[in-house]
């Protein structure tokens, strides 16, 4: 018998266990192994969502256990889609994850496709580039208000710098008009290095024989990064787009640091909304209902794209 | 014999030394995190030395109170075994069963609530309301009211411009309209080479900033909630002309005479800017003041007090809490020993002048109170016309639909004030109905 590792573990197990195992079968084993994440699994995941699935039907109230829970159909269902306040934090959130899409997909690939050049400081400022997502969303939050701040705010002067305004004549945070690119302005310098991680591995791993091939067929460097780097990069690119929407669909610390879903309820976007209703109101059945139709937002979307993905994979 | 003796003296000294052991408990007390808090730690430390009982303390900060609090009381949490709670909640501490009722307490103890001011008392003690069933002992009263730099006020140059331009002396406001009218002078002004502003006040849209804040308007101008008490019957009081001008008014203030980039501001951000010399007057709560008043900058000489002014009548936001005890502790007795210490009159004498607010009459009508403290007249005044907001168990609910509505129309700018109140009837009318009081 060889001395490897499995020999040496199997020599190392106690005889009564090694006599359990050995009469059991490899479907047995195979459980024992798989068991208990399927039970984390269960209670962690699947019975949360069922018991908020079975509460969305009720006027269930957290803090008010004495009271009878009542059953009441699909009403929470209709109060929420026929309510104007959700649909507006609806379209507060479409807001933000759009714009913030668009432009961390075209900054971080941009960026990128600088960083992939050689240059010298290469690695240097990639470790620049990539430093605002290792802060947490709170502190970048809380500093941002500050720069926010019309009186004595950085970015005010910067912006009155170039445009000659004063800085105090406008409010990032307190105008109904600024304050939705406020939060999209932070989310993006926070995580286009993220997305530009992901578009520069796409980058590096498209092997350069391609190129090479494309230099002796004389094509254009324009051709060759619609040809060439745009498809290959494309899978890693929609992946990017996949993560920061989800992540951003339930975007929650970032603005209620920096703007608290106001002014007004200009930001409040859904998970804002949400936790109002859940912690705030203790409209549990109410807030399960919404959480169930975010849900199945989220998941539908995120299923779609992620089939377009499989296909773009597959090309 | 005699080792008999000895033995049973050992034995009844042991079951005298285990029986104290264990009536000593370590209580927690739970509350928001700011000045008055301190002051209640300092003064606790005599409970400890006459009841053997220790105490610890849980403070949250003020943004996060509620929320963690109630989470608390609604799991049925063992964290605190007092709360000194907001005046809102003791619907919903009493209806779900989270407080204590103290009347068999305070009959047994000898307890009389007609001992403390009859407004916080029916503010932080009862419910339902204008009933006898007590569910807290009157803690801290306090109400919002405003300070302003005494130091400019006098200044003969400022006082000339404010001639000119007004036709009057400047002096403390007598009404809402003068006080606009002050803060509006003061707004863009120079003050030895430093722009200055007006006035800071409540804009905060998460918690209950706004709220406090509108309302401190409203009340004076006759604000009701109801047309008649009880009855959830809001239309013409909550919307009425009187409503509608005190909200535009409030709009007024803060679009022309608050600093730049006020637009969510409460209590800490309202005290930056006083002692930052960027405002001439703030609004905020009389529990505050004996710290401002310490304040080496602005404070002592350069500081003055007023409570909220009139306008058709007179009214003040309360603030304030009553101390209760919570159901789901372990040490209700040596909570309760805590209370029954606490509303001895002499404690309370030295929780005013530890900077706490009493609201025991003992304290409040002594003939010194008045010329105790530069503010403690203005506190009297200010408690005589208190206003409090709907303390019912949805309080939360009905608390956040304001939140929304004033901060749409004051910070937002969409819409108009009768529609903003509209809507908020609109709200308060579909939260009752649910709750089946409609």
């Amino acid at each position: 018998m060889s001395d490897t590792p499995l020999t040496k573990a199997a020599e190392a197990t106690p005889p009564t266990v090694a006599r359990k195992i050995r009469g059991l079968s490899d479907r047995a084993i195979a459980w024992i192994f798989v068991g208990p994440t399927i039970f984390l699994l269960l209670a962690i995941n699947i019975f949360p969502l069922i018991w908020t699935i079975n509460l969305s039907f009720t006027n269930y109230r957290a803090n008010r256990t004495n009271r009878a829970v009542e059953y009441i159909g699909t009403r929470n269902y209709e109060r929420i889609l026929n309510d104007s306040d959700i649909w507006l934090s609806m379209q507060a959130t479409a807001h933000f994850l759009i714009w913030t899409i668009i432009f961390q997909v075209l900054i971080g690939f941009t960026l990128a496709w600088l960083i992939n050049r050689k240059f010298k400081g290469n690695d240097l400022w990639t470790t620049i580039i990539v430093l605002p997502m290792m802060l947490s969303p709170a502190v970048v939050g809380n500093f941002w208000t500050f720069l926010y701040q019309p009186q004595i705010g950085l970015f005010n002067y910067v912006i009155a710098f170039f445009t000659g305004a004063d800085p105090s004549s406008f409010q990032m945070l307190g105008s109904v008009d600024l304050a939705p690119w406020s939060i999209v302005i932070v989310d993006t310098w926070m995580w286009t290095p993220f997305v530009m991680l992901i578009c520069l591995a796409g980058l590096r791993s498209i092997p350069d024989y391609i190129y090479e091939a494309a230099e002796v067929d004389r094509a254009s460097k324009l051709r060759q990064f619609f040809t060439i780097t745009i498809p290959m990069v494309l899978p890693f690119l929609m992946l990017a787009v996949l993560f920061r929407g989800i992540e951003n669909f339930k975007m929650f610390d970032l603005v209620v640091q920096l703007t608290g879903g106001g002014p007004g309820s200009t930001t409040e976007v859904a998970s804002i909304n949400l936790k109002r209703e859940a912690f705030e109101k203790w409209r549990t059945g109410y807030a399960s209902a919404f959480a169930i139709i975010l849900f199945v937002t989220v998941f539908g979307l995120a299923s779609i794209y992620v089939k377009a993905l499989n296909k773009v994979k597959e090309r | 014999m005699k080792n008999l003796k000895l033995a049973s003296a050992s034995v009844l000294c042991m079951a005298a030394a285990s029986a104290g052991s264990a009536t000593a408990e370590d209580l927690t007390l739970c509350w928001a995190a700011w000045d008055p808090a301190n002051a209640l730690v300092e003064l606790s430390k005599e409970f400890e030395a006459q009841s053997g009982h220790t105490m610890s303390f849980e403070f949250i900060p003020w943004p996060n109170f509620a929320d963690r609090m109630l989470n608390e009381l609604n799991s049925g949490g063992k964290l605190c075994d007092l709360l000194i709670g907001d005046s809102q909640w003791i619907g919903g501490g009493a209806e779900n069963g989270h407080y204590v009722k103290l009347n068999d307490f305070f009959d047994a103890e000898g307890i009389s609530m007609g001992d403390f001011a009859d407004a916080t008392v029916y503010a932080y003690s009862t419910w339902p309301k204008g009933s006898e069933n007590y569910y807290a002992l009157p803690a801290m009263g306090d109400a919002n009211g405003w300070f302003y730099r005494k130091d400019w006020f006098a200044r003969e140059d400022i006082r000339t411009a404010f001639q000119e331009a007004t036709g009057r002396e400047l002096a403390e406001p007598k009404t809402q309209k003068e006080m606009l009218e002050i803060a509006q002078f003061f707004q863009g002004r120079e003050i030895d080479g430093q722009t200055v502003y007006g006035a800071a006040i409540f804009t905060e849209r998460g918690s209950e900033g706004i709220t406090m804040g509108v309302t401190s308007a409203l009340y004076p101008w006759g604000f009701k909630y109801e047309n008649t008490p009880g009855s959830y019957d809001m239309e013409g009081a909550v919307n009425s002309p009187e409503a509608v001008e005190a909200l535009e008014f409030y709009k007024e203030f803060y679009e022309t005479a608050t600093p730049p980039g006020y637009t969510n501001s409460y209590m800490g951000e309202s005290l930056d800017a006083f002692k930052s010399g960027q405002v001439a007057m703030a609004m905020n709560w009389f529990a505050f003041f004996p710290g401002l008043y310490a304040d080496p900058d602005t404070g002592g000489d350069k500081i003055d007090f007023f409570v909220n002014p009139p306008q058709n009548q007179e009214g003040s936001t309360l603030g304030g809490q009553g101390i209760s005890v919570v159901a789901y502790s372990d040490k209700q007795d040596a909570a309760l020993e805590y209370i029954k210490w606490f509303a001895d009159p002499e404690v309370q004498q030295k929780w005013w002048d530890l900077g706490g607010y009493s609201a025991h009459k003992a304290v409040l009508e002594s003939p010194t109170f008045k010329d105790s403290a530069p503010f403690a007249g203005d506190f009297l005044d200010a408690m005589g016309a208190v206003q409090d907001f709907w303390q019912e168990p949805v309080y939360a609910e009905l608390l956040l639909a304001m939140q929304k509505r004033m901060h749409d129309y004051v910070v937002a700018d969409q819409g108009t004030a009768k529609e903003a109140l509209d809507k908020l009837i609109e709200d308060w009318t579909e939260v009752f109905e649910d709750e089946g009081k409609l």
